[in-house]
């Protein structure tokens, strides 16, 4: 048989597994089990992603969870304090918070939501209590078969949230998903699975941030199932701005309805390795969708960014703008997929990603990825990576301006493009002021 | 105020000037004419600081400081002025922003207080009136869908807002229509006092129609070539550059 790549992890997982099964008593004969339990097989089968593997030909994630982690399946207690926790949070915003710590779920700092239409379930609970939006989502979405770290992620997680929110309901606040860890004493590793179902013509924004504390590193991985209904209008942010120790894989697979719009926003302003597989599937007409995002690297951090806007349906709109700024060592990969099915004529689908190298260290490879198979569409697709604009610099600095402050100024505007497509206030001044301060250096 | 010396220049492997000799006092208007590739642009911005050119000899004295040992930034802090040729289009840099940023950090390098928002809008507003310009276009990204005049008047407001010691106009009038000349020169000339001075770069007489000169320089294969007041501006005018070139090229 031939040799699969990441043998080590599999080993250690293996044992993992039998132990959380164990764990589960009660809940081994429903549909998520039997989920977990082909996710499983499929990822021993399989095994990880290997350094030939096309979709992680510049991200070898495989080495680097081999190289850097034990995975013996138990986290060290979580210790931090109330000043450590609440540091990590986004100062000035109103929202509805959940707060996870060490992957867990935290009654006792997430919110009691109260709100008409809004669902907010603890999937654990969830899967206790056999909830049907837990129960017949898990799954659904995101497709383990495809990729081994999805497999991974399916069989372990067992923590998240599962969100529904009720036809024509508009949730004002953001809700928003604090995922806190300790690796003070050891390294620590979990997985989160979340379900969000947005009702027909109901409105969500929803935040996830995972921040570890620690000098351990960390590995984790989650994955968003998303349902966009017909008509609704539905915002996601990712934003990743964790420690130089931080491993993460963040998958998020939405499908959306008729008339529907989303918006997924995923900033990457720090970490040791990160990979966001964005994947949106417009399966029916006159869908608007957006993808936005912003990638500020420095030191060693690596981040891999794979979209995929999948037209399967005549009449929709995909726009996607990605921009990245690397300094250090730093490496980016940005992969864009768009797919425009046979059925999907009328398309309009645009891709932008434009890349800015500071030190001559810092690496990009950037592929845009058009497939399409309708005749009457429009799609346009372009990257660029440069240095900054040597002409640009030279103008503000002839009128005054120093030449860190007058490079701030360009890589803040360039920035900017990403940054004034958030809508919501608190987030967007949030944000600002990290890049402002990280380009100020 | 301004004492260049023999001062040569050059990009990458190609002489650009071969040895520059100019003295300017405050209160001064100089032209600076000349062929195309003679050099004129190559010393508005070797003044200014650009790093593409290497001085390769001689000295640029300002207002008693060593001009040639300061950073771009540095030369304008200290008074310096180009008015670009070609201004740079900055896509999500406004100029209202970036002007706030260049006065207080000029203002910053001369000991005073920042100014706040109030009093800058102030400013600002005074010094649109000078140059017609609309307080909108200055919202908007720096120069980016501008017209060749909107460019150029943007250019005078920045040197009217930032009142420099020396003003370099390099090549300030192409492009420019009529009306659009005037404007730009009633700016340059409203900003003329007895303790500034202005340097005009240009090809043409033009522009001098309306920027009398003091002296008018005529620079030619990296030198100057010869020197006098405004008339020979006009001279220029009736006879083209061939017979400075003649001239030239025989002393040479």
């Amino acid at each position: 048989m031939e040799k699969i790549a990441g043998q080590s992890i599999l080993n250690s997982l293996e044992t993992q597994f039998e132990a959380f099964e164990k764990s589960l008593n009660g809940q081994s004969k429903s549909a998520a089990h039997a989920v977990r339990k082909e996710a499983f097989s499929s990822l021993m089968n399989s095994g990880f992603p290997g350094p030939k593997n096309e979709e992680y030909k510049f991200t070898n994630f495989t080495r680097a969870v081999e190289k850097n982690f034990e995975l013996n399946g138990t986290n060290a207690d979580f210790g931090l304090t109330e000043a450590q926790i609440s540091a990590t949070q986004i100062e000035g915003l109103d929202a509805h918070k959940i707060v996870f710590l060490n992957g867990i779920y935290s009654s006792e700092l997430s919110d009691n939501i109260q709100v008409e239409g809004l669902k907010v379930e603890s999937l654990a609970e969830g899967f206790k209590a056999n909830s049907p939006l837990a129960q017949s989502n898990f799954g659904t979405k995101a497709n383990f078969a495809e990729d081994a770290f999805v497999a991974l992620n399916t069989a372990f997680s067992q923590h998240g949230v599962a969100i529904e929110v009720a036809d024509k309901a508009v949730i004002e606040k953001p809700i928003v998903l604090y995922f806190i860890g300790d690796s003070s004493t050891a390294e620590l590793s979990y997985h989160i699975r979340n379900i969000v179902v947005a009702g027909k013509f109901s409105q969500a924004t929803i935040i996830e941030k995972f921040d570890t504390l620690g000098e351990h590193k960390s590995f984790t991985t989650s994955v968003n199932e998303i349902s966009v209904s017909d008509s609704a209008h539905l915002r996601f942010f990712k934003i990743e701005n964790d420690t130089e120790q931080a491993y993460h894989i963040s998958n998020i697979h939405a499908s959306q309805g008729t008339n529907s719009n989303f918006k997924a926003f995923t900033f990457s302003l720090n970490g040791a390795m990160i990979r966001n597989n964005l994947n949106i599937k417009l399966q029916a007409e006159g869908i608007e969708t957006y993808m936005n995002g912003l990638y500020l690297l420095d030191g060693k951090t690596h981040v891999d960014n794979h979209t995929v806007a999948d037209h399967m349906m005549p009449n929709c709109y995909s726009n996607e703008l990605y921009k990245g700024i690397m300094d250090g060592s730093s490496k980016g990969v940005f992969n864009g997929k768009i797919f425009v099915r046979p059925d999907a004529q009328k398309t309009n689908a645009f891709q932008s990603n434009k890349n800015i190298l500071i030190s001559d260290k810092a690496t990009v490879n950037t592929k845009p990825q058009l497939e399409i198979w309708a005749d009457d569409v429009s799609c346009s697709h372009g990257c660029t990576t440069g240095q900054l604009d040597m002409d640009a610099l030279f103008y503000l600095q002839a009128r005054g301006i120093q030449k860190d402050k007058a490079r701030a100024i360009l890589l803040k505007a360039f920035a900017n493009d990403v940054l004034e497509t958030v809508e919501n206030e608190a987030i967007k001044e949030y944000l600002a002021a990290i890049i402002e301060k990280r380009l100020e250096k | 105020m301004l004492s260049i010396k023999n001062l040569q220049a050059r990009i990458e492997e190609k002489e650009i000037l071969k040895g520059i000799n100019l003295e300017i006092k405050p209160g001064e208007v100089h032209a600076i004419m000349g062929p195309n590739g003679s050099g004129k642009s190559t010393l508005a911005s070797v003044l200014a600081g650009r790093e593409d050119y290497e001085v390769t000899g001689g000295s640029v004295e300002f207002l008693g400081k060593d001009l040639l040992e300061m950073e771009a930034d540095v030369r304008a802090r200290e008074g310096v002025f180009l008015a670009f040729q070609y201004p740079i289009e900055i896509p999500g840099v406004s100029t209202t922003n970036f002007m706030k940023t260049a006065v207080n950090q000029i203002r910053e390098h001369h000991g005073e207080k920042a100014l706040d928002a109030v009093s800058f809008l102030k400013l600002m507003k005074e010094k649109m009136k000078l140059v017609e310009i609309d307080q909108a276009l200055l919202s908007r990204s720096l120069n980016e869908g501008f017209s060749g005049g909107e460019k150029k008047r943007n250019e005078i407001f920045q040197m009217a807002m930032l009142e420099p010691k020396l003003a370099i106009l390099d090549e300030t009038d192409s492009g420019l229509d009529i009306d659009a000349l005037k404007i730009v020169a009633h700016g340059v000339n409203t900003l003329k006092n007895k303790d500034n001075a202005t340097i005009v770069v240009t090809h043409y007489q033009r522009l001098l129609d309306y920027i009398v000169p003091d002296f008018v320089h005529v620079l030619y294969n990296g030198r100057i070539v010869k020197s006098g007041t405004k008339e020979l501006a006009l001279e220029l005018e009736a006879r083209g550059y061939d017979w400075i070139k003649e001239e030239a090229d025989a002393t040479a």
